[in-house]
């Protein structure tokens, strides 16, 4: 049987029904994950996996047991999971065994849920092309000479490739998202402060933020259900009742409001991309949705605004890596400022290096203001812009990446490689919610739509994003390649 | 505004990170292209725009003064690259 097309939500079905169990359906992606070659996974926790889906048979079989229970997934390797290394495609983290579990993956276990393993990233989640992961870059499944996109290229490979059902990632300025569609999968990046990030490994704190990444749109919105929530031991969790995110997805979209930023289809967008996003953008009218031209002309300012905000943060949070308590530390330190020099030079990726020394830049004396400062005004504008949009639309759509994944190796300038980001970084900056869903081919490779939403629009997203689903099949097509 | 070499060094020595001479030239025009991009601000008019901390203008949320970690000290120290018996251990920084 070919169980790994089936969708979380057929699965749970299976299960439910004695078609196959826990343990026959993890040890079907453990084979997959053994004969697959886009190194997708930093770890594979195969005896792990296979004991926990024993135990879900157990659950399963007394009836104790929650829709996701022995359902297998893969972990991106920034959630902290006790007893199991978790890296975040770091050198610097290379032995690191967590001794705690992060709440995402607290949560998870306590649905008695199968980790297949930790999936691929770039180091830290700093990157666009998981080329910064310092276990070596993950191939595109259907393309193996492109990216995957990234930071969590791992998972969207792994989701893609079908050698998992699904994968969480995380999304700092389009990790999820810019990866789902280059690699044509459905990725929900949540409203800020939606999912805890207690435990998950910290790039930018006022941005960083969780969510599923999955085939379909129903997968992500039952995903989502058991990752949302507010967590106490995460103090910038918003208190915030959660919805069953599945509620609302067969809601019509007639009449719906659906806005493009005219700033999204000028210069640079690829037009095999651009001819993609309005074909959906015309199976949404003829849905029933009404199409306007919304402005947001701030948000061409998101990439220099992005890359001193992220920056500044990561060069605060970062500076926890000393080579003292845990991680990477040099061998024979001379005394304790070669200790941290050595430990963290060597520890550390170039691309890590590099916003470490623009945040400690940005934020020196002379200079907070010129940067830092600025950066955070003009972020105030960016998110304004966002609300006198909604003020007239539900949803705003527009591409995700301005071009298809493109080869490995190909961009080789740091600045290059930030442009790519322009479509997916003021909905970080904003804290809103995006997704990204399968829209169709450009150069037989993936290219998906990006919808976003007001903050705690998720329903609405999931529900725009799944009516799509239902007219058309590109989330179904799935690549050779494993 | 536009790094020499030297600066880089500092900067780079801010962060506790060393840059090898042979890195630095190709180092101080990455960082410079880089910075060029963030030019782009200062053609916006930020006036007396509040500057945006929290994506949500939440505050910081206050607790109850209780004790809510475990003691985790073993567990801890089982990962640390150097122990002594109740503490971690560095080089010397005072004779």
């Amino acid at each position: 049987m070919m169980m790994h097309n089936l969708s979380v939500a057929a699965l749970i079905k299976g299960l439910k029904n004695k078609d196959f169990s826990s343990v026959e359906l993890t040890q079907h992606y453990l084979n997959r994950i053994n004969k697959s070659k886009l190194n997708a996974f930093i770890s594979v926790t195969e005896n792990l996996a296979l004991a926990q889906a024993n135990e879900a048979d157990l659950k399963i079989a007394k009836g104790d047991n929650t829709p996701l229970t022995g359902i297998p997934y893969a972990h991106k390797d920034i959630f902290c999971t006790k007893g199991v290394k978790t890296s975040a495609g770091s050198k610097m983290l290379d032995s690191f065994i967590s001794p705690y579990d992060a709440t995402l993956s607290h949560k998870f276990n306590s649905e008695n849920m199968v980790m297949l393993g930790k999936t691929n990233m770039d180091e830290f989640a700093m990157g666009s092309s998981n080329e910064n992961s310092y276990y070596g870059p993950v191939k595109n499944p259907w393309n193996l000479k492109k990216i995957p996109g990234g930071s969590s290229g791992g998972s969207a490979a792994a989701v893609a490739s079908r050698i998992a059902p699904f994968a969480t990632g995380t999304d700092t300025g389009g990790s999820i998202r810019q990866p789902a569609s280059l690699c044509g999968i459905t990725g929900l990046k949540p409203t800020y402060g939606r999912v805890s990030r207690y435990g998950m490994i910290a790039y930018a704190s006022s941005l960083d933020q969780a969510g599923p990444m999955t085939q379909t749109a129903e997968d992500a919105a039952i995903v989502l259900n058991a990752m949302a929530g507010f967590d106490n031991k995460d103090s910038t969790s918003a208190a915030k009742e959660t919805p069953d995110y599945t509620n609302q997805l067969t809601n019509s979209l007639d009449g719906l409001k659906i806005g493009l930023p005219k700033e999204f289809f000028s210069s640079g967008l690829d037009e095999g991309v651009e001819k993609v996003v309005m074909h959906a953008i015309k199976e949404y009218e003829s849905m029933g949705a009404k199409i306007q031209e919304v402005s947001l002309p701030n948000s061409m300012h998101a990439i220099p605004t992005y890359y001193i905000v992220a920056p500044c943060e990561c060069s605060s949070n970062l500076s926890r890596f000393d080579g003292v308590r845990y991680g990477y530390r040099c061998e024979d330190p001379k005394d304790l400022d070669d200790l941290y020099l050595r430990s963290r030079s060597e520890g550390f990726g170039k691309e890590v290096k590099r916003r470490i020394m623009i945040g400690a830049y940005a934020l020196s004396a002379g200079y907070y203001d010129a940067y830092y400062l600025k950066a955070q005004k003009v972020r105030q504008l960016i998110s304004e812009d966002f609300k006198k949009a909604f003020q007239s639309v539900d949803v705003i759509m527009g591409p995700v990446a301005p071009t298809p994944a493109f080869d490995l190796g190909s961009v080789k300038d740091p600045v290059s490689m930030y442009l790519a980001d322009i479509y997916t970084l003021s909905v970080n900056l904003a804290g809103l919610p995006g997704m990204s869903i399968p829209a169709g081919f450009s150069k037989e490779l993936p290219v998906g739509l990006q919808l976003i939403g007001n903050h705690w629009s998720e329903e609405l997203l999931l529900n725009t994003a799944h009516q799509f689903q239902l007219k058309t099949d590109w989330h179904t097509s799935s690549p050779i390649e494993l | 505004m536009s790094l020499d070499k030297k600066q880089v060094k500092e900067i780079a020595y801010l962060a506790r990170l060393s840059i090898e001479d042979v890195e630095l030239e190709q180092s101080t025009s990455e960082l410079n292209n880089i910075l060029s991009l963030m030019d782009d601000l200062n053609e916006i008019d930020t006036g007396d725009v509040e500057p945006m901390a929290h994506p949500l203008h939440m505050s910081q949320r206050l607790r109850d003064d209780e004790v809510t970690e475990e003691n985790l000290a073993e567990e801890f120290q089982a990962i640390a690259p150097k122990i002594g018996k109740s503490h971690f251990l560095v080089p010397t920084v005072i004779e």
